[in-house]
């Protein structure tokens, strides 16, 4: 596993696109939190005015770690690969895992730096990460990120085409789970299971309707991406490479 | 015309159009249904709320519009292009109209159709368009979808990759236009000039109260021009954009 | 008629085409023979209005490229042929060409029988092999009838029922009277299908003349000498200024013709048992001239490849 491990981690730092992801996805987030600073009037800055920016980085995670493998499919690279190592399932789990790798440490500089520079520009006692609520709200971003990179691996493996995946994968957070609660009646309770709202409780807290704790919010967001996972895999290995 | 004929032909000669095609209208339609379905005394269905589907719609037109270019890109038949129409200012204003005139097609047939289904299903319900505002919020869609398609065309002629280019529009019009809003202060007089928004004014601004249930439809847009001036200044800039592509591509190498 | 003058194109500090001027005359076959990576794409890319030159001009019968008005009907062009959506079938492909230059549909149809693809003609272009996609490449070029036909190594990687195929079409469209500028890495297929040749090397100009002059200005030619008296023969050719050097139990005299050899050993007295004029080999002939020039050696290529393999 080990030398899977390295054999993807090659992969994906021998190309320009990571590393412009995680530059964009940096830049985003931390230029978003020293704007917030910057303009902040009326009471003190709290933290979670500085982590507004996570979705940017988000979004542009996701769809690098889509194009990790959606490219592979494009340059038929994943051919050279599957010849190279033809447990299909071990060389998919080790990229996904490099990926997911790369995704937490995106996350967490994303995240203490956003953090940082609003504290830096205006900060208070009250920017002190003291409670769970204040953890999970910084360092819980790494988690999240890492977890959405799986399940973009899952729906790049499942596509195959870099338009196909990224629009899925941007379309579904940012407009399916949102206008879902507009559908009168049922919209709200089917919002309330939607991974990605979901995983939004996990980082910002959980309101007390909500159907689950912050912890339990995160599991059936990972589920969710396990399933992905498998089904991805399964797919793979069923399908002529 | 000759250009527009060969773009045409170009167009529809592959699937993924009519691909993007079927899921924008089985998307909008689709929810014009579902709401008129659900909707109960309540939560009255009104002409808003049967185009609820629109933002879907437009996302994908957008798509569908870097596509064109961004897969001409993807396998050289850009440089086939050149080769036999060397004018490359006309060639990509020909590929913005012909893909502007389908997104308009596009968003006609949804909006009509999301409006059809929902007369349709709802048949007690009076939903027949009389104002001014009624009008924009059904047949503006068309012409929001063909403006927005310049713009996908330009970011697409300029980042040449689809991946990229949809993730620019996507991202810009899903998150960075709603997002700024967070910013405290300037947040929202910048929001109010953020193109996305200006262009749903068309479509969502200006509401008449009696018709009206914020809480239906697309959400209203807050942009301070009026509804007409405001497509206006949208169609400024997919023109200035547009104009950028097509002085980079001229002078790149293709 | 081709003029290409003070041709240079820089990507970043890579000069990939450097100060190259030739011309490729009319009805006749002009070989662009370089070797891998010479800028023998790039300066095609030039002619045809693709990649604008940093600095010189390319023209072809006085104007440029992106100002001829239908340039299908003056120029076909054959640059790489997986320049195709593979969604769209080989039909569709070549109607909005033929749209383009205001061709008519009939056309399609015409070269498509032409080059023998019309039982394919609906089938996605993305399924077609190497031989079919090249097909349907020289069916686009073809379309408008042009004058002036380009192609880019239009038998790499052929099997050799469409190397054949494709080396007949050329002497097919040269007897036409049309102008055909194709390049290859390759000299002896050159030889085969051109009467003119443009050689570069690292992007610049090393040659350019007809097959033959380029053959015997490359080739040092050689004559074998064989004789039962050789050293003393050796002393007297060195003495009428010839080179020579041992080849087993004969000599390789060079700088010197067979007749001029067997006259001075006529008038020696020296018995010949052989007199044979040697022809240096094309590749030969290449290898020599363009020897400086190849932008990856053997050598290195090696060298970096058992490197790639170590990591």
């Amino acid at each position: 596993m080990t030398t899977l491990l390295a054999t993807e981690r090659i992969k994906l730092f021998t190309t320009r696109s990571p590393w412009w992801s995680a530059f964009l996805a940096l830049g985003l987030t931390i230029g978003f939190a020293a704007l917030v600073g910057l303009n902040h009037s009326g009471g003190p800055l709290l933290v979670e005015h500085s982590q507004f920016g996570t979705q940017f980085g988000l979004m542009v995670v996701s769809v690098m770690a889509a194009l990790a493998i959606t490219t592979e499919y494009r340059f038929a690279t994943i051919r050279a690969t599957f010849q190279a190592v033809p447990k299909r399932t071990s060389v998919l789990v080790a990229k996904t895992a490099v990926v997911a790798i790369l995704a937490a440490v995106i996350g967490e500089v994303a995240a203490f730096g956003s953090w940082l520079t609003a504290y830096a520009i205006d900060g208070g006692p009250e920017m002190a990460i003291t409670t769970g609520a204040d953890w999970r709200m910084v360092a819980g971003v790494g988690l999240v990120f890492a977890v959405t990179a799986v399940i973009a691996v899952a729906v790049g493996t499942l596509v195959r085409q870099s338009a196909g995946a990224i629009s899925i994968l941007l379309i579904w957070p940012l407009l399916v789970e949102n206008l879902v609660v507009l559908i009168p009646g049922v919209g709200a309770n089917i919002h309330d299971w939607m991974p990605f709202t979901v995983a939004s409780r996990f980082l910002n807290g959980a309101e007390p309707i909500a159907p689950m704790g912050p912890w339990a919010s995160l599991a059936y967001f990972t589920g969710v991406a396990a399933v992905l996972l498998v089904a991805a895999l399964a797919v793979a290995n069923k399908r002529d490479a | 015309m000759t250009l527009l004929a060969v773009e045409r032909i170009k167009l529809f000669t592959t699937r993924s159009p009519w691909w993007c095609t079927l899921i924008a209208l089985a998307l909008t339609v689709g929810f014009g249904a579902l709401m008129a379905g659900t909707a109960d005394a309540t939560e009255p269905l009104n002409i808003a709320a049967t185009q609820f589907g629109y933002g879907f719609g437009l996302v994908v037109v957008m798509v569908m519009a870097t596509l064109a270019i961004t897969t001409e890109y993807r396998f050289s038949t850009i440089r086939a292009t050149f080769l036999a129409v060397p004018n490359r200012p006309s060639t990509l204003v020909a590929k913005a109209t012909v893909v502007a005139i389908m997104a308009a097609i596009i968003g006609e047939l949804a909006a009509f159709g999301s409006w059809g289904i929902a007369s349709v299903i709802k048949p007690d319900i009076d939903l027949t368009i009389n104002t001014a505002y009624e009008w924009r919020a059904v047949a503006g869609v068309g012409l929001v979808y063909a403006l927005s398609a310049v713009v996908a065309v330009a970011v697409g002629v300029l980042v040449r990759h689809s991946a990229g280019a949809i993730a620019v529009l996507l991202i810009w019009n899903q998150l960075v236009e709603p997002l700024v809003q967070l910013i405290p202060k300037v947040g929202d007089d910048i929001h109010k000039w953020m193109p996305f928004n200006i262009a749903n004014k068309l479509i969502t601004g200006d509401p008449d109260p009696t018709a009206r249930n914020v809480l239906q439809g697309p959400p209203p847009s807050d942009a301070v021009l009026g509804p007409w001036p405001a497509i206006g200044v949208f169609a400024a800039f997919a023109a200035v954009l547009l104009g950028i592509a097509i002085v980079v591509a001229n002078r790149r190498d293709a | 008629m081709i003029e290409a003058t003070g041709l240079t194109k820089h990507y970043g500090r890579t000069v990939a085409v450097d100060n190259l001027s030739f011309t490729v005359s009319e009805g006749k076959v002009t070989g662009f023979l370089g070797p891998n990576g010479a800028g023998k794409s790039t300066t095609m890319r030039m002619i045809l209005g693709l990649d604008r030159p940093t600095s010189g001009d390319v023209r072809i019968d006085g104007q440029h490229y992106r100002d001829l008005h239908q340039p299908l009907r003056t120029v076909g062009a054959l640059l790489d042929a997986k320049w195709v959506h593979p969604n769209r079938s080989a039909r569709a492909h070549l109607r909005w060409l033929a749209a383009a230059s205001k061709l008519p549909r009939s056309r399609v149809d015409e070269v498509l029988d032409l080059v023998g693809l019309g039982g394919v003609a609906d089938k996605n272009a993305g399924g077609f092999s190497l031989g079919m996609s090249q097909r349907l490449g020289i069916a686009a070029a073809l379309l408008g009838d042009p004058k002036v036909l380009l192609f880019d190594e239009p038998v790499n990687g052929l099997d050799p029922e469409g190397i054949l195929w494709i080396r007949k079409f050329m002497h097919r469209l040269a007897a036409e009277g049309r102008t055909v500028f194709v390049s290859s890495h390759l000299l002896s297929e050159m030889a085969q299908t051109a009467q003119d040749l443009v050689v570069i090397g690292r992007g610049k100009l090393i040659h350019q003349g007809t097959v033959d002059e380029f053959i015997a200005h490359a080739t040092e030619s050689t004559v074998l000498v064989r004789s039962p008296e050789l050293e003393k023969l050796g002393e007297h050719l060195l003495g009428a200024g010839a080179g020579i050097s041992d080849d087993g139990d004969a000599l390789r005299v060079s700088g010197m013709d067979s007749a001029a050899i067997g006259e001075l050993a006529a008038a020696k007295q020296i018995t010949l048992h052989e007199l044979s004029p040697q022809v240096g080999s094309l590749e030969q002939a290449f290898i020599q001239l363009t020897g400086d020039s190849v932008e990856y050696r053997t050598a290195e290529a090696a060298q970096r490849a058992g490197q790639e393999e170590r990591a």
